[in-house]
């Protein structure tokens, strides 16, 4: 079996089709999980004891079952009670609540990590509630969040490839495509991994500058 | 005779079945210098966090500045205070720290200008001045710009004492404000505090061990233990001819200790 550069060539625009999809999805599924985890975060350490343990049954029960399972679930079983999502939108969800509890325990612990001290010194100057988690709590919670969120960024890029069993023609569907009908994996195969290297290279590349930007504002 | 711009009227202090404080009541005059000292768990850092709103009281009143605390009228009855009644009622007090509390993201100038600016909506112009001249009477103007985490234990507590100063209360309450620092430290905090007693006709409450300066600082000192005043007087009476059984032995362990007294 030998490397054919022509075929590489002919494929790449659809591979390109497919890259596209999975940016879009990891995007759209961020945005999800970052809203979502903010939901979780909040119902845990706010709301009244029985909503809060309900909410951490749930945040338990999405963790310990597989995204699949989820993906299959959102795609396949929910029409069967009239819910009809668009593949990508299936997808979008699945992995916004799947990641959106991930973040909801990094939200908990930056914001727990706050000494108790600058709460009391927030109200020893009078600040309003709104205020204190405006100017006191949110600066020093989130930078340090910021690393570990970027992390399961990227994990939930690498997860990607699970939308293509529910029909999203992401990078690995149409990969997947144009092998099944040309009978060749290595090009297409190879270009995939390629591709999700090279986004992820450049992602920790990202992460390890926001960890060392972040580190030292925490050192100041 | 004025009025006491304190009255803390029989309040009890609960901690689930722990009871810190038990019918405590005590008066403090406006511009009066009080000295709380006693052993640890006597319910002195209590009194205060209760008077700064950092804690709620189980039971009892307490009033300040001619108003109650905890509770507020309304339709003629005295009901359970809310946020907003608090809120003001903060604007009277200010505390400063055991362990200081700076805000770390925010510079010193910052530190001092926040609430002043959130709470009183004053122009940073403004508030910016009036913060440069407290640091300059804390000795801090030339480190306006420094971060919390480059200045000493002993500079950090002295931007702590600019920051409280900044929405001029009437009343300050320091909650050993000294015990966290190191020995060399501790006289540079002192010293802005003896400053500020005698430039300014503030009331302050203070929950120190530093017998030396609590005599020198305090027109009056109690003494507490298990949550109730056992003794009170002058410093005098109190460090050179203390009555009760209970405030010798504390002084004898607290001299044997190596405080100056």
């Amino acid at each position: 079996m030998e490397w054919d550069w022509e075929f590489v060539r002919q494929t790449m625009p659809t591979l390109i089709e497919g890259l596209k999809i999975t940016i879009l999805a990891t995007a759209l599924g961020s945005v999800v999980a970052a809203v979502i985890g903010l939901v979780f975060a909040i119902l845990r350490m706010t709301a009244p004891p029985p909503i809060a343990r309900v909410t951490s049954f749930a945040v338990e029960f999405i963790r310990g079952t597989p995204l699949l399972v989820q993906l299959y679930f959102i795609f396949y079983v929910l029409p069967d009670i009239g819910i009809r999502l668009p593949a990508l939108v299936a997808g979008v969800i699945g992995l916004g609540i799947h990641y959106g509890t991930y973040a909801a325990e990094v939200y908990r612990a930056g914001i727990e990590n706050v000494p108790r001290g600058q709460w009391e010194a927030a109200k020893a100057t009078n600040l309003t509630v709104r205020q204190t988690w405006i100017h006191v709590i949110l600066p020093q919670a989130i930078p340090p969040m910021i690393p570990a969120l970027a992390n399961y960024l990227i994990a939930m890029f690498k997860e990607t490839p699970l939308l293509s069993a529910i029909t999203v023609l992401e990078l690995m569907n149409q990969a997947k495509s144009i092998a099944n009908s040309n009978y060749r994996y290595i090009e297409p195969m190879t270009l995939v991994g390629v591709f999700f290297l090279i986004m992820s290279l450049i992602s920790v590349f990202f992460l390890r500058w926001l960890e060392a930007r972040y580190s030292r504002v925490e050192e100041r | 005779m004025s009025q006491p711009i304190i009255r803390i009227d029989n309040i009890v202090k609960r901690y689930g079945p722990l009871t810190v404080l038990d019918g405590l009541s005590m008066e403090v005059m406006p511009g009066e210098k009080l000295a709380l000292i006693g052993p640890s768990g006597s319910g002195k850092t209590t009194i205060l966090r209760i008077l700064m709103t950092l804690e709620t009281i189980s039971d009892g009143f307490i009033q300040v500045d001619g108003e109650q605390l905890y509770h507020m009228k309304k339709a003629g009855s005295l009901v359970a205070a809310d946020e907003r009644h608090l809120h003001k009622m903060r604007e009277k007090i200010g505390m400063v720290f055991q362990h200081f509390n700076l805000f770390p993201h925010k510079c010193v100038l910052d530190n001092v200008t926040l609430a002043p600016m959130l709470t009183k909506g004053m122009a940073r112009a403004a508030a910016e001045k009036r913060a440069m001249e407290l640091l300059d009477m804390v000795g801090l103007a030339d480190k306006a710009k420094s971060m919390p985490a480059q200045l000493s234990g002993g500079q950090k507590q002295r931007v702590a004492i600019a920051r409280a100063l900044a929405l001029s209360p009437k009343i300050m309450l320091f909650d050993e404000v000294t015990s966290a620092l190191d020995p060399e430290l501790v006289e540079e905090v002192l010293n802005v505090m003896r400053k500020l007693a005698a430039e300014t006709d503030m009331t302050m409450l203070l929950v120190t061990h530093e017998m030396g300066f609590a005599h020198d600082f305090a027109d009056r000192v109690l003494f507490f233990d298990r949550g109730k005043i056992v003794e009170e007087g002058k410093p005098e009476d109190i460090f050179r001819h203390p009555k009760q059984e209970r405030t010798q032995t504390f002084l004898r362990k607290i001299i044997a200790a190596g405080h100056r007294v």
